[in-house]
């Protein structure tokens, strides 16, 4: 039996759940366990300059890859900075475990110095948490926090190591569990066999299909799957906008993404739908709309991991527990005693009224001779990377645009905050892509505002080599607040101006990179190819955009899902 | 409408004010809980009232079975249940009259007296809510209450159901 101290316990724990890279800031309560990662070479740390980009590194790095994301913080401030990423993860289920140092069993509750009860600081918005109490408890915890934040509905797990049990002095045994098993929790990963057969029937005489992808499907990497249901039913397929990828962009039968900023066609589709397929999705604020008159005419088949998903905003006629992959195992079953030539047939009205409502192109835009419109960049971006790069995004309008005007043609292609809205997000996150994916593009899309909010991580990308390209939409405001203050506040632009804008150019050097900045449209397309031909330095493009563009189509609130504004004079 | 949700869970640091923080970060209503060790003291066993819609309280029970230290939960008014909970009262008896009319109405409703002194009665009584409601109310009407403690419901499933892990 091997005798250590539990710092090292925590690092040996860390190499046996197979974690390569951890994400951190040292301080105090961590520093024996930062001496530990020292003595070796297998657990690389990448340091940041604030422990809230940690959080947002080990969650890019989690959503490019689908392994578990690892953050080392300190106690007090440097575990409270972490708040803001843990709530990220654990909006849009990205598994990921953060261990912070607490301060010494003996002095809990004692508002000690960086004393903070960082279990239940964290405790909303963790998938579960641990305070260890022993040394020899460590390497148990750290099994049990990785299994959990990357089983069922994966989620962010907090471990609270008071200094005491990782002191480098004392050694105790260490014992890395076989296997995690735990008593009170088992996820189901396979739907019920009467569910599924209630879905197929539904399916099968359904005339108006569509199916509904969200971030489940990528969760459990039933991509192919999913591709595969709908090319044999020949049905729409629609994603949220977590789920941008779990079915190419460029496919046919894509009508787009759904929702508050979906196209004009997928939320068509959806109201007048007569079975919704729902694939790991939630039904969220953001996709309904008025809940009320959400899709009247559609059967709902409801596959999710989470049983507290199903009905919780829309009843499910045919809830299915179970993950997305083993479920769409389930239903290829089932499927194959029925006859699906005649899909194609059934189905051509309706592609047909998907045809019509296609024309109205509500994505087209006018782009001028001289200013850039946003949506332009986010093309060119797609040109100049050939649709492969990986795109982090930060939250606003360019977000939006992100997520309409690049086809994302596989899952964990697109990275992006998109139920809890982090601003500060895409940089770092598109940092933990690249240490992901150390030869690939890794492309952050931002805008003046929320690039400020993590700007210091310009730091780590040099210090770490992480060329990343950052697309930045300069509209020198805060343009998704504008638009809603141009809609619905009379154009009041209440402290969405940023007056006092940064050089942006001279920053990027500052930090040791390289600016490029562009004002004019014919200027547009040599700058990207100048940005792109440099694959060892970090670029931070600012690009002068439209102030006053806005993001359509957008739904109409308290409307139906297909209620919408298609332009700032058009309504549907 | 009033509900009686049971909860098996791991007798574990923290695991009640993870389940108080369902309930306070979702927007239910906490009537009264009850908490304790089982005859396995690995397992706590707690009971909630709360009052809810169908739909309100299926989320409940659902993102409470959804806390890893939970395994099973239950609502018990589902089904035929028996229900009880305890109450300590202590009233005042300043005189022969209220002291007497005090012992009377406790033992109508079949309580004990379990502390006497010149000036006060305690009494324990065990039943449904209702029920100790209603012995709060006797009480205040024959003689002052200087305090009272409830225990909050707990309950158990009639017949052959049971909550075991």
């Amino acid at each position: 039996m091997k005798m250590m101290s539990g710092a090292a316990m925590v690092v040996e724990a860390l190499k046996d759940v197979g974690v390569t890279h951890v994400f951190g800031y040292p301080g105090g309560a961590v520093l024996d366990i930062y001496d530990a990662l020292f003595a070796q070479d297998d657990v690389k740390h990448v340091l940041v300059r604030h422990e809230q980009a940690a959080a947002h590194m080990a969650d890019g790095y989690a959503r490019s890859t689908g392994k578990t994301g690892t953050v080392l913080v300190t106690s007090g401030p440097g575990a409270t900075n972490t708040i803001t990423g843990i709530a990220t993860a654990y909006m849009d289920s990205i598994p990921m475990v953060v261990l912070s140092g607490q301060v010494a069993s003996s002095l809990i509750g004692e508002d000690a110095f960086q004393e903070t009860d960082m279990v239940g600081c964290s405790r909303p918005i963790v998938k579960h948490s641990f305070l260890v109490k022993r040394a020899v408890d460590i390497p148990e915890a750290i099994a049990k926090a990785f299994y959990i934040a990357n089983s069922g509905r994966p989620g962010p797990v907090v471990v609270d190591l008071p200094k005491d049990i990782v002191n480098v002095q004392e050694s105790h045994p260490y014992v890395f569990p076989e296997s995690v098993v735990m008593r009170s929790y088992n996820p189901t990963e396979k739907g019920h066999m009467k569910q599924i057969k209630k879905a197929v029937a539904s399916i099968m005489k359904a005339e108006r299909p569509v199916m509904y992808v969200g971030g489940g499907a990528v969760a459990c990497e039933a991509s192919a799957k999913v591709i595969e249901l709908a090319e044999k039913l020949n049905t729409p397929v629609t994603c949220t906008l977590m789920g941008l990828g779990a079915f190419p962009g460029t496919h046919e039968q894509f009508v787009g993404m759904l929702g508050m900023h979906g196209t004009l066609e997928a939320n068509k589709t959806m109201h007048n739908a007569d079975c919704i397929i729902a694939l790991g999705a939630r039904f969220d604020d953001r996709v309904t709309n008025n809940v009320a008159k959400f899709c009247p005419h559609a059967e709902i088949i409801h596959v999710d991991i989470d049983p507290a998903s199903i009905s919780k905003t829309i009843n499910a006629h045919i809830p299915i527990v179970g993950s997305v992959d083993k479920v769409l195992d389930q239903l290829f079953g089932q499927l194959e005693g029925q006859d699906l030539s005649g899909q194609k047939e059934k189905l051509s009205d309706w592609w047909q009224q998907i045809t019509q409502w296609r024309k109205r192109e509500c994505l087209k835009y006018e782009q001028g001779d001289t200013v850039i419109k946003p949506q332009k960049v986010i093309e060119a971006l797609y040109k100049h990377t050939n649709g492969d790069a990986y795109i982090s995004s930060d939250v606003g309008q360019h977000q939006m645009f992100a997520a309409l005007y690049y086809p994302y043609k596989k899952p964990r292609q697109w990275i992006n905050s998109g139920g809890l809205g982090t601003m500060g997000f895409g940089l770092p996150a598109a940092m933990g892509v690249q240490v992901a994916h150390p030869g690939a593009t890794s492309v952050v899309v931002t805008g003046d505002g929320s690039i400020q909010m993590n700007i210091q991580e310009l730091s780590t990308c040099l210090q770490y080599n992480l060329p990343i390209k950052i697309i930045s939409l300069n509209n020198r405001a805060l343009g998704m607040v504008r638009q809603w203050q141009d809609m619905i506040y009379k154009g009041r632009h209440s402290h969405s101006y940023m007056d006092s804008m940064p050089d942006f150019v001279k920053l990027a050097e500052a930090y040791g990179h390289v600016g490029i900045k562009v004002e004019r449209l014919d200027e547009l397309d040599a700058a990207m190819e100048k940005c792109f031909s440099y694959t060892d330095r970090l670029v931070f493009m600012d690009i002068a955009v439209d102030q006053n563009e806005h993001v359509y189509p957008m739904q109409v609130k308290f409307g139906a899902m297909d209620d919408m504004r298609l332009s700032k004079t058009e309504r549907t | 409408m009033k509900r009686i949700i049971s909860v098996l869970m791991e007798n574990a640091p923290g695991a009640l004010s993870r389940i108080v923080g369902v309930f306070s970060q979702r927007g239910y209503n906490v009537d009264s809980l009850c908490v304790a060790p089982t005859d396995d003291p690995s397992l706590s066993r707690l009971t909630i009232t709360t009052h809810g819609d169908d739909r309100v309280i299926e989320q409940i029970t659902k993102q409470v079975n959804k806390l890893i230290d939970v395994l099973k939960v239950v609502d018990l008014t589902e089904g035929a249940h028996i229900e009880r909970e305890l109450m300590l009262i202590k009233v005042a008896t300043r005189t022969d009259d209220i002291r007497a009319e005090v012992k009377r109405n406790s033992d109508i409703f079949r309580g004990r007296i379990l502390d006497v002194n010149g000036s006060n009665y305690t009494i324990e009584i065990t039943g449904t809510s209702d029920k100790l409601d209603a012995f709060a109310a006797s009480m205040a009407e024959c003689a002052e209450i200087i305090e009272s403690s409830r225990t909050g419901v707990c309950g158990l499933a009639r017949g052959e159901r049971a909550l075991r892990p």
